[in-house]
């Protein structure tokens, strides 16, 4: 896929949580956002803020090919992503992208397994394995109710499971209290597929469970994780974002950041 | 428009405008965003005799106007370029500049032996900044006679022109830079990364795995434009200048400093058509300048 480097502009910012805020970015000449595939992500220059000298790596959300908007779920993280929220409507920002493999889409039925930020790529991947024809299912955890953003649109896409470390539920949804492997509906048996992106440790645990499914034993790539380590260029050459896999170091940027657990030393 | 040819130990560079090693990968990274074939030319990434591994993760730490690398050289062995990267790079109407390092005085000889079939290869960049395991780790470009040993073992064994990349982390480079030329070197490159070190105070521990790394981006160019200044005023032979470099304005202070010709590094992770800007940017100010000649800046400081 033809990577690029161009200036869009902010549509909206909103502010969604705490920490959580959503970008709908166009580009800034009008020109048709370039083709991504899913779990791939974007860097995103920080203009304005002396302390912030890289690129910001953040994961495609969503692209929405009818009004040519390219979504940007971001966690307030340090200096870079508070600047980001700090943009207007109007505002410019250079991004470099598409970057990195993305999911493989395949299985009729398929698990999206999402906890805080990390259920960001997990839209546009739902969105497009429903095109198509496959089942999609969402199990998305968070510390607390409050933390689940954008619910109505994943809904759209599958069917929606949460969990949440201190059991406040959702009305209307199955949700239980705990870490998502927890949840009563992520066992074996059920799906051909399962796809990735959280905290580290809840990326571990799922990739822990998942390992002892007869499932996972018969397929490759029945499970991929999307790792985030930090990086500069983003793209393969820097040699600072590798993960230690069965294979050697590989960059999370250029051969990531999507992995097959089995490829993985966990 | 100027003329933006540069000579280098007799090789011939269509404008002053080379990538510094390890951060553009094998020059392929960066097709989608440039024509490689518009640069003076392109250093690919650091390789030594063995496959190394490098470091292990983290490895890179962000500092106001710069980063800190531990990457570690880690690279896949000569014979690994010689029979898979070469192939892919030779056609190219650049200077492809291969980056040779080692841990031993044996191992730069033997690279650099190798390296000699390579026909497409006009020169080679040593990076003496590697610390030499059989002198106790100790940087060969850190005291001149370790520096005059490497590079003149092996300007004996490879055939075409030699530059020696230089690191910022001595006492005196100008003595160093000195040192080289008397060994043999065709031109000096600088300068390396600058040694640094970044601590998480939440944490209590150091960012990197490895403690200590090499810093890069624009908080160190004008710790660059000195070295180049200094070293432009102690040898005869041709300078490559990097260091910070983000842009034309920062690519023509290190030609006045004294360099020949610049090279663009980690500017190539904030803006992968850094390099094509800089290029436009330079015959703009010879333009504007009244320069017929890219060569009519270098050294030009009126001090």
């Amino acid at each position: 896929m033809k990577k690029t480097i161009a200036d869009f502009k902010v549509v909206s910012n909103t502010t969604l949580t705490e920490r959580l805020f959503l970008m709908k970015l166009t580009p800034a000449d009008g020109s048709v956002i370039a083709e991504a595939k899913p779990g791939q992500f974007v860097e995103v220059r920080v203009d304005g803020e002396p302390k912030v000298f890289l690129r910001r790596p953040i994961s495609i959300h969503r692209i929405d090919r009818e009004n040519n908007h390219l979504w940007l779920l971001v966690q307030k993280a340090g200096n870079g992503t508070n600047r980001l929220s700090e943009l207007c409507a109007g505002d410019k920002l250079n991004i470099v992208y598409p970057l990195g493999n993305g999911y493989l889409l395949e299985g009729r039925r398929v698990l999206l397994v999402g906890g805080g930020v990390g259920i960001a790529p997990l839209l546009e991947t739902g969105a497009v394995l429903k095109q198509m024809g496959s089942e999609v299912t969402y199990l998305l955890g968070a510390r607390s109710a409050k933390d689940l953003v954008e619910l109505d649109e994943y809904r759209k896409i599958g069917e929606v499971l949460v969990t949440t470390e201190d059991g406040s539920v959702i009305d209307g949804l199955d949700c239980q209290k705990g870490f998502v492997t927890n949840h009563t509906s992520f066992t074996s048996g059920r799906y051909d597929a399962v796809r990735v992106c959280g905290p580290g440790p809840m990326m571990k645990a799922v990739a822990k469970t998942v390992a002892l499914w007869p499932e996972q034993k018969e397929k490759s790539h029945y499970c991929e994780v999307s790792l985030e380590n930090k990086m500069a260029c983003g793209l393969g050459v820097c040699l600072c974002c590798v993960e230690d896999t069965k294979d050697g170091h590989k960059c999370v940027c250029s051969d990531g950041p999507v992995f097959d657990i089995n490829d993985l030393k966990w | 428009m100027a003329n933006l040819k540069t000579t280098i130990a007799g090789i011939e560079f269509k404008n002053p405008v080379l990538t510094a090693s390890g951060t553009f990968g094998y020059g392929v990274e960066f097709e989608d965003f440039i024509d490689l074939n518009r640069l003076g030319g392109f250093i690919v990434k650091g390789t030594t005799l063995h496959p190394r591994q490098g470091n292990a993760y983290p490895r890179l730490a962000e500092t106001p106007s710069g980063m800190i690398n531990a990457v570690g050289l880690q690279n896949k062995g000569v014979q690994y370029f010689i029979d898979h990267i070469y192939p892919r790079l030779k056609d190219y109407d650049t200077n492809v500049i291969v980056n040779l390092s080692g841990s031993c005085v044996e191992d730069y000889v033997t690279g650099a032996e190798m390296l000699n079939s390579l026909d497409k290869i006009p020169c080679i960049e040593l990076n003496i900044s590697c610390p030499n395991v059989k002198a106790g780790g100790m940087g060969f470009g850190t005291q001149p006679k370790l520096a005059e040993e490497v590079v003149s073992k092996v300007r004996k064994a490879y055939k075409k022109p030699l530059i020696v990349k230089l690191t910022p982390n001595v006492t005196s480079i100008a003595d160093i830079a000195r040192a080289v030329e008397a060994a043999g070197a065709d031109s000096v490159s600088l300068i390396n990364t600058v040694l640094a070190m970044a601590v998480n105070a939440e944490t209590q521990r150091p960012v990197l795995s490895t403690v200590t790394g090499g810093m890069s981006g624009a908080a160190v160019k004008p710790i660059a434009l000195r070295c180049v200044w200094q070293v432009y005023n102690a040898v005869q032979i041709p300078i490559v200048g990097l260091g910070g470099i983000m842009n034309a304005t920062d690519a023509i202070e290190m030609m006045l400093c004294g360099a020949r010709a610049i090279e663009v590094g980690t500017a190539n992770f904030i803006d992968p058509t850094a390099t094509v800007q800089i290029i436009d940017g330079i015959n703009e100010y010879l333009d504007r300048h009244g320069c017929k000649d890219v060569s009519e800046i270098v050294g030009a400081l009126k001090v």
